[in-house]
């Protein structure tokens, strides 16, 4: 299996596994076609070369196409959950199978399963898992894996036992108290995929998902153990335990939970660090966390510890580093593949459970073994989850009340974890493993589909508290963080070691040593709480376009902003996320909108200069591919930088704006360039870097290029008849036409930047390639930022190096990353949108230094 | 219980304290043995330097305004009453406690802890969260990691959101807004173990 690294694999690999049954039969067909005689043959039938990956992949279609069959009808899937369905779609294709080979080729098999299937959920789940609500509960959460699967395991295991004696249970059983011992432990573990793909459906609140889905994973290591324990009793012989096994088992116990999780731990150390260094390949980001990820799993697997408590414990514990670490697009790569694969992976677990249900050699019905189980398993389960409450509650500080008690006894659901487990029992020690694998279907198709068919009804019923699919206001996420400051003051003053002074504890500790380690300098200083505050910001912005028809967009933006009191941050992200939507008009109306609140005609001038300069960023030619470096990286850094432009720009207008009502400076000035005083970026100089955040740029792929084409076109076609003549493409058309009047305008400011316009002076289109040198320089530079507040992605904008004295007006801090290729298309602009007035004269011709 | 009842006794009021605060004999009595401890000179009451002799608290970003907390206005002094009033606030809400309308809000219910947040920011307390009010808690909270406009930007917001009568500050009643989708028994409860 080794050649297989990447958990992304792991579904067709599984499939390539379940596909070789049928590859066999099929060779015998596949052997007529090949008639090696002499002679070529134009076309020739080659099964036997692609039949594996051909068969992996046509499953993986159809478990696919099926998914979009559910989905049709929307009543429908509220109603049946998908994992239902699939496992009925098994059972139907396994009938096919079975009729047309008279033998079930097809079955789940448990290397496979808990080498690749299994890891794929396991590793999404961990690594997205909110670790906060995790860790708050995790208590509650230790408490019914551990204790409670203990309990079930046992009970179930002896009742079994004691229903056999009672003759409920079959002579033809063959088992005596180890194998009922054995089977309790691997029927009473609550799978995680079962409940994952039942509760992600249900929506109940957070805390309860939370601690269901939890025990889910944590109990692994309790299944593991005692499966363990009793295979190597059953093997022994019952008569022949020595009370030291037990010892040992305890030991074991410990072994393989602590150990997983150290592991796990390990591994998540050396991710954050990993990718603390992948500045220069963005693009590889995304397999380091998928290779790591899976090798934390395969890692306590090689050890036999407990496999699920190291990837999870990885993925919580390296995904806060990581993910300030790795670029924006390798989150949302991460986050889509992993989804892709869980989402793969489950299905083809329920659809092999379906098909491995359709098996004659599996059926060893015995009626008192399955109903005994299935009554012992819920019985159990809920008394379990009573008294385990009961306890906790005294220690909760919100209790579990009694509806919550009722939704985590009925999600107590089993899984495929459980039925890998029971195939993977030797049939020579376990007599009655077949009546345990029947049994265990039944369990889990009983579980899976009676209790997840009518847990949302349930949950209606008793009107469980449901998850809102609410985010935070910034309102609440200024006050919990208050918050958390008070309970940890207070748990000080009043002296009681408790929670919140270990979590305050915890988070020193990774303040002053584990970030600094793990994270980027450039990001680890960043507060959380801006981030926050930032996401909220850009969320808004969607938001409020979205509510807001196309053609009202500018009129109500304009209500917004003088209704807000131009709240700037908001206002530049509406901004933002106007010119990505946008056609161009819109992007030219919005900035007309903007330009008329500073209401000074030479600042609204200027603006509208800087506006269309963040925006113009150039066209470049497209015709670069590489596998090795994305272009795509350079689009975002442009994006990135033209955002930062406009939302320094913003903000600059907005203090120069502020300060204009509030201090009347801007009659007096004191400094002594004039016209520099009141200038939107005049301000910035010396000023603490505005309030940019990556998380800002990063959220929203921003395509202002395109935008931006799209409003040269328009502009175009309406303002400057004349380029028609010109030729193909309008961004072509429209910047050699800049030509004219760029050399007029033009005054080299300094060597550098002249290197690099001197190249774009005679061919437009050459001075499109980014100016390498400068790039180079930039990302030193950091590397080496530690400004408080400045992140890496906004350093070309606050660039503070600029040779001094090189340009006669105090230079602005707009940092020239390509200086010479804004240059024309902001002249040119700026005579389409905003005519220049008389008395900007001078500021024409500076403009292009000054960019 | 036989010694700790004696020692009951050494607390002044301690039935009505008990009565009022809702603590129980043990929670009151390992207070007591704290709020001696903190007492460095035994004069009965504690003081600002008091608190601040606490090693964790220097830590914390809003130390100061929490200690600040504990004293009413005007004052210098806190004693042990209204130290273990104070307190009585973040104690975890009983569900089954039946309020009749005669007894005041007990300082544990959700609106009695978020009062008591909301007297954190309300330094001047005038019944409003001001801009300035609540940068002055952002800064301390966000230390050096952003920049004043950014801390300016995050207020104006924040006040914004809250702000229902436009009157540019946050009153009681809009903070309590603000937060009705928070579990506040949850976030503002903390265990006082046996």
């Amino acid at each position: 299996h080794s050649e297989f690294g990447a958990p992304g694999v792991a579904s067709a690999r599984s499939a390539a596994e379940e596909a070789a049954g049928p590859g066999e039969a099929e060779e015998d067909g596949a052997e007529h076609h090949h008639h090696h005689g002499g002679g070529f043959r134009v076309v020739q039938w080659e099964w036997n070369y692609v039949q594996t990956p051909y068969i992996i992949a046509i499953w993986l279609l159809v478990a696919s196409v099926a998914k979009i069959l559910f989905h049709f009808s929307q009543r429908f899937t509220t109603v049946v959950p998908e994992s239902c369905m699939l496992i009925l779609l098994g059972l139907v294709l396994g009938g096919i199978v079975l009729i047309a080979n008279k033998k079930q080729l097809y079955q789940l098999d448990p290397a496979l399963f808990f080498l690749f299937l299994l890891p794929t959920i396991v590793g999404d789940a961990g690594y997205f898992m909110p670790a906060r609500l995790f860790f708050d509960n995790l208590g509650a959460i230790l408490t019914y894996a551990v204790v409670g699967t203990l309990w079930n395991a046992f009970c179930t295991g002896f009742c079994l036992y004691a229903a056999k004696l009672l003759g409920i249970i079959g002579h033809h059983v063959q088992a005596d108290l180890m194998d009922f011992l054995l089977f309790g432990a691997l029927i009473s573990a609550v799978d995680p995929v079962a409940v994952l793909a039942v509760f992600e459906e249900v929506h109940v609140n957070e805390t309860l998902f939370i601690i269901v889905f939890g025990e889910s994973l944590l109990n692994d290591a309790v299944t593991v153990v005692l499966y363990k324990v009793y295979i190597s009793f059953v093997e022994v012989g019952g008569a022949n335990v020595l009370t030291a096994d037990y010892f040992k088992g305890v030991a074991s116990f410990l072994i393989v939970s602590i150990g997983g999780t150290l592991v796990g731990l390990v591994f998540a150390v050396i991710l954050g660090f990993v990718t603390r260094f992948t500045k220069k390949v963005r693009i590889i980001e995304p397999l380091f966390v998928f290779l790591l990820v899976y090798l934390a799993y395969l890692t306590a697997e090689l050890f036999s510890l407990s496999a699920i408590l190291s990837m999870t414990f990885c993925g919580i514990g390296a995904n806060k580093y990581v993910e300030a670490n790795i670029s924006q697009k390798s989150r949302t790569t991460i986050k889509y593949t992993m989804k892709n694969l869980a989402s793969i992976a489950e299905t083809i677990i329920f659809i092999f459970l379906g098909i491995s249900a359709v098996d004659k050699s599996k059926w060893a019905w015995d009626t008192g073994l399955v109903s005994c189980t299935l009554v012992f398993i819920f019985v159990f389960r809920a008394m379990g989850v009573v008294g385990q409450t009961w306890v906790l509650n005294r220690f909760r500080l919100v209790p579990l009340d009694k509806i919550d008690q009722v939704v985590m006894s009925y999600g107590g659901l089993r899984g495929a974890v459980a039925f890998a487990l029971v195939v993977l029992l030797d049939g020579e020690q376990v007599k009655a493993k077949d009546y345990f694998v029947a049994t265990t279907i039944v369990v889990v198709f009983f579980t899976v589909m009676f209790q997840g068919l009518t847990i949302k009804p349930l949950v209606k019923w008793l009107k469980v508290p449901r998850a809102t699919n609410r985010k935070p206001t910034i309102n609440e996420e200024i006050h919990e963080r208050a918050f958390d400051h008070i309970l940890t003051a207070v748990e000080d003053i009043a002296g009681l070691q408790g929670y919140h002074h270990w979590r305050d504890k915890w988070e020193q500790f990774d303040r002053n040593y584990l970030s600094k380690l793990l994270l980027r300098k450039s990001v680890y200083r960043k507060s959380e709480l801006w981030e926050a505050y930032q996401k909220i910001n850009i969320r808004d912005a969607i938001s409020v376009i979205d509510q807001v028809g196309p053609s009202k967009k500018s009129i109500y933006l304009s209500i917004y902003i003088s209704k807000k009191n131009f709240h700037l941050t908001l206002f530049a992200t509406v901004l933002l996320v106007c010119s990505r939507r946008e056609n161009g008009s819109g992007v030219c109306l919005d900035l007309q909108v903007i330009d008329n609140v500073p209401g000074s005609k030479v600042v609204e001038d200027m603006e509208t200069h800087h506006v269309l300069a963040g925006n113009l960023y150039k066209p470049r030619k497209r015709s670069h591919y590489s596998r090795h470096f994305m272009p795509l990286g350079e689009k975002e850094r442009q994006d990135r930088e033209v955002f930062q432009r406009n939302m320094r720009i913003r903000m600059e207008t907005y203090k120069s704006s502020r300060h204009k009502r509030h201090k009347k400076e801007r009659t007096a000035p004191s400094s002594p360039p004039t016209e520099d005083s009141h200038l939107p970026w005049k301000g910035g100089v010396g000023l603490p870097p505005p309030c940019v955040s990556v998380e800002a740029t990063k959220i929203i792929p921003v395509d202002l290029q395109q935008a931006w084409n799209q409003s040269i076109s328009s502009l175009e076609s309406v303002s400057s008849p004349p380029a028609s003549t010109e030729p193909v493409h309008p961004r072509v058309s429209a910047l050699s036409r800049l030509g004219g009047p760029r050399p007029a305008s033009y005054t080299a400011p300094s060597t550098t930047v002249s290197s690099t316009t001197s190249i774009g002076a005679p061919a437009p289109q050459s001075s499109f390639c980014f100016p390498e040198k400068k790039k180079k320089k930039m990302q030193e530079e950091e590397e080496e930022e530690e400004e408080p507040g400045a992140s890496q992605e906004m350093q070309p904008l606050m660039l503070p190096v600029r040779p001094p004295g090189l340009l006669p007006p105090p230079s602005p801090p707009l940092p020239p990353p390509g200086p010479g290729r804004r240059r024309n298309p902001c002249v040119y602009l700026r005579s389409l949108v905003a005519a220049p007035p008389p008395a900007s004269g001078d500021l024409h011709s500076r403009r292009p230094t000054q960019l | 219980m036989g010694s700790s009842s004696s020692n009951l006794n050494t607390i002044p009021n301690s039935q009505e304290l008990m009565q009022e605060t809702g603590f129980s004999a043990a929670h009151l009595l390992r207070l007591y043995e704290r709020f001696e401890f903190l007492d460095k000179d035994n004069k009965g009451h504690l003081r600002p330097e008091d608190f601040e002799a606490v090693q964790e608290l220097s830590t914390n970003p809003i130390g100061d305004i929490i200690i600040g907390s504990f004293f009413s206005p005007g004052q210098e002094t806190v004693d042990f009453p209204s130290f273990v009033r104070i307190l009585a606030h973040f104690r975890p809400a009983e569900k089954n406690r039946t309020r009749d309308g005669a007894q005041p809000e007990p300082a544990n219910s959700s609106t009695g802890k978020l009062k008591f947040a909301f007297q954190l920011y309300d330094r001047d307390r005038d019944g409003k969260i001001s801009r300035e009010e609540l940068l002055q808690v952002l800064r301390a909270m966000l230390e050096m990691q952003v920049t004043e406009e950014q801390l300016e930007s995050m207020a104006e917001r924040a006040i914004q959101e809250a702000d229902l009568d436009e009157d540019d500050a946050i009153s009681f009643d809009e903070f309590k807004k603000s937060l009705e989708k928070v579990n506040i028994d949850h976030k503002m409860s903390i265990h006082f173990m046996k």
